[in-house]
């Protein structure tokens, strides 16, 4: 039997006469990681920030492991773990500070072996106004998996990161589920998404646009797979028949560029038609749909097809 | 406990790292009381006579009222108040931690200046020294309890700044600090009855100098006792986490509430 850690029930939220997020239903598994992508204002951090306890829903339930996260907002603090989109700390607070202050306030043993995993060991005793920004959220990480909890919500966790950075805390994300945490993550980097992320919810307007695995969601799309090729004498370009399953082709450069719907028909008219040209493949490159191509597609369109 | 323990040391470390506070809560008030000790002496021999208590609400004002409520305020708009809530920081420890650590600096100050007044300006050092400490705790307490209520009321820092000048200018001209209160007119006297160091004032001069005052002492501790616990319910009930869910529980105007002891001592005396 499936376990559900975060249920979501027709949750509704808004400011004022601004509906931020208008009756959205999903429901995280226990160990998987969820991703909320969506662009600004599609209700992503109202989402999560309710989930968190640190606002209200206007209506619908929302329950993390089985605790209303606004009625028992002590039970929550012990089982789940924030990183916030915009958080900070007592820019004179220090590392090893900042570590003993929220274990205390956790009620677990100070965590020194989470510091030297995010490689602040020798940032123990700086302030926290001197880190960088990549430290900064690093030691937010740190801080929110301090106490173990079982639910772990990210908000934009590698906003503004470099690409090592990012790809450090791609890795301890993954650690995290290794070790069975629950994931949910607020993102706008679809290629984090698509490589982080067990299952998707795409939400525009408020609403859930789309909702499955990376691999479900792309393709359920246009289905498109684009083909491109380059020639050493280019009769790929003097093709007079149109290829099996190819919707569009067009000439990029030196590349005969193609979206198909039968890949395996495609590239097999491909090769025998160099071959019988007597022309030699010098390279040849197919590229599946991304999730971010999905995702522009429904946005664009303004809601799921 | 140990929660408590570790947000006070941090709490406490920030009062001396921190350049602003550290000026506010040593600095300002120790060169103050240097100054005045040298020139009010001169200027006015009857300053001399309430040197040390007025010298210490100097400290606990500039401390509590200047001090406290812009890193309140700064914390909230800085998301600091988010990430506390989300790691099970409550709201009381938010207010009251700072307070107490701010008090703590100003009874060292206090201290300071009750020690150093006798040998340096001939002042008269205090006749009951367990009273100038519970006394000098009692006005920290009472005016931190002002200050945190103005941090959290004020939306930003430079309305913080205008609602603490509105307490500390008249609190310095009119409580008796710098001029004896029986020298002032009588409707500047009223409304000096409204300010809590008027009360501490009256408390010290009566309970550890000795000396004699036109307020009941003990009145005056009982309306500081009142003045600082409603102080710090007002500003625990308005408290709120952040600006972007900045649902309160009351109108910041609710504030004024903490003026009711002070209103009853200004009828009464």
């Amino acid at each position: 039997m499936i376990e559900i850690a975060v249920r979501v029930t027709n949750f509704r939220k808004q400011y004022g006469d601004f509906v931020a997020v208008d009756g959205i239903s999903f429901e995280v598994r226990r160990g998987e990681i969820f991703g909320l992508l969506g662009p600004n204002g599609a209700g992503k951090t109202s989402t999560l920030e309710t989930l968190e306890g640190l606002r209200r829903a206007d209506g619908g339930t929302l329950s993390v492991m089985g605790i209303d996260p606004t009625r028992e907002a002590r039970k929550l603090r012990d089982i789940i773990g924030v990183q916030l989109q915009t958080s900070a700390l007592p820019a004179n607070m220090t590392v090893g500070e900042a570590m003993r202050f929220f274990c205390a306030y956790h009620g677990v043993p100070e965590r020194p072996d989470l510091i030297r995993r995010m490689g602040l060991a020798e940032k123990t005793s700086a302030q926290y106004a001197s880190l960088s920004t990549g430290q900064q959220r690093r030691l937010a990480l740190a801080l929110a998996i301090a106490h173990n909890p079982p639910v772990v919500f990210l908000d934009e966790p590698t906003a503004g990161l470099d690409v090592a950075t990012r790809a450090e805390l791609h890795e301890m994300v993954r650690e995290l589920r290794a070790a069975g945490t629950t994931i949910v993550l607020a993102t706008h980097d679809m290629a984090e998404a698509e490589k982080l992320c067990d299952r998707v919810a795409i939400l525009l307007r408020g609403r859930i646009a789309a909702i499955g695995t990376p691999r479900e969601l792309t393709a359920t799309g246009s289905g498109l797979t684009k083909v491109s090729v380059r020639t050493e004498s280019g009769s790929l370009t003097r093709l007079a028949t149109a290829l099996p399953g190819v919707r569009q082709q067009t000439v990029q450069e030196d590349y005969i560029v193609c979206f198909t719907t039968a890949i395996g028909p495609t590239l097999s008219a491909i090769l025998a038609h160099i071959e019988a040209q007597g022309d030699s493949l010098v390279d040849l490159r197919v590229e599946r749909p991304s999730l971010e191509e999905r995702f522009l597609e429904i946005t664009n369109a303004g809601g799921p097809r | 406990m140990r929660a408590f323990i570790n947000h006070f040391a941090f709490e406490f470390r920030t009062g001396l790292r921190n350049k602003d506070l550290l000026l506010l809560n040593y600095l300002f008030p120790l060169g103050f009381y240097l100054m005045m000790g040298v020139m009010m002496g001169q200027i006015n021999p009857l300053f001399v006579e309430t040197m040390i208590p007025a010298m210490a609400i100097f400290a606990v004002l500039s401390a509590t009222i200047l001090g406290l409520p812009n890193p309140l305020v700064e914390a909230r708009e800085g998301g600091i108040f988010r990430s506390f809530k989300i790691n099970g920081v409550p709201a009381i420890s938010i207010l009251s931690i700072p307070a107490l650590t701010t008090a703590f600096h100003a009874v060292i100050v206090a201290f300071v200046i009750a020690l150093t007044g006798t040998p340096l300006f001939k002042a008269p050092a205090p006749v009951n020294w367990f009273a100038f400490a519970l006394l000098c705790l009692l006005a920290a307490f009472t005016c931190a309890g002002v200050g945190a209520l103005i941090g959290v009321i004020s939306a930003n820092t430079r309305v913080t700044i205008l609602w603490s000048q509105l307490i500390y200018l008249p609190s310095i001209m009119l409580s008796g600090m710098m001029v004896p209160t029986t020298m002032l007119p009588a409707a500047l006297r009223k409304v000096g009855l409204l300010l809590p160091p008027t009360y501490a004032l009256h408390a010290f001069q009566g309970l550890s100098q000795g000396q004699a005052t036109d307020v009941n002492p003990w009145a005056a501790v009982a309306i500081l006792i009142a003045g600082g616990l409603l102080a710090f319910d007002m500003a625990l009930y308005l408290f709120s986490w952040d600006r972007q869910n900045a649902t309160r529980r009351g109108h910041p105007a609710m504030a004024l509430i903490a003026l009711v002891p002070y209103i009853v001592g200004a009828l009464a005396f």
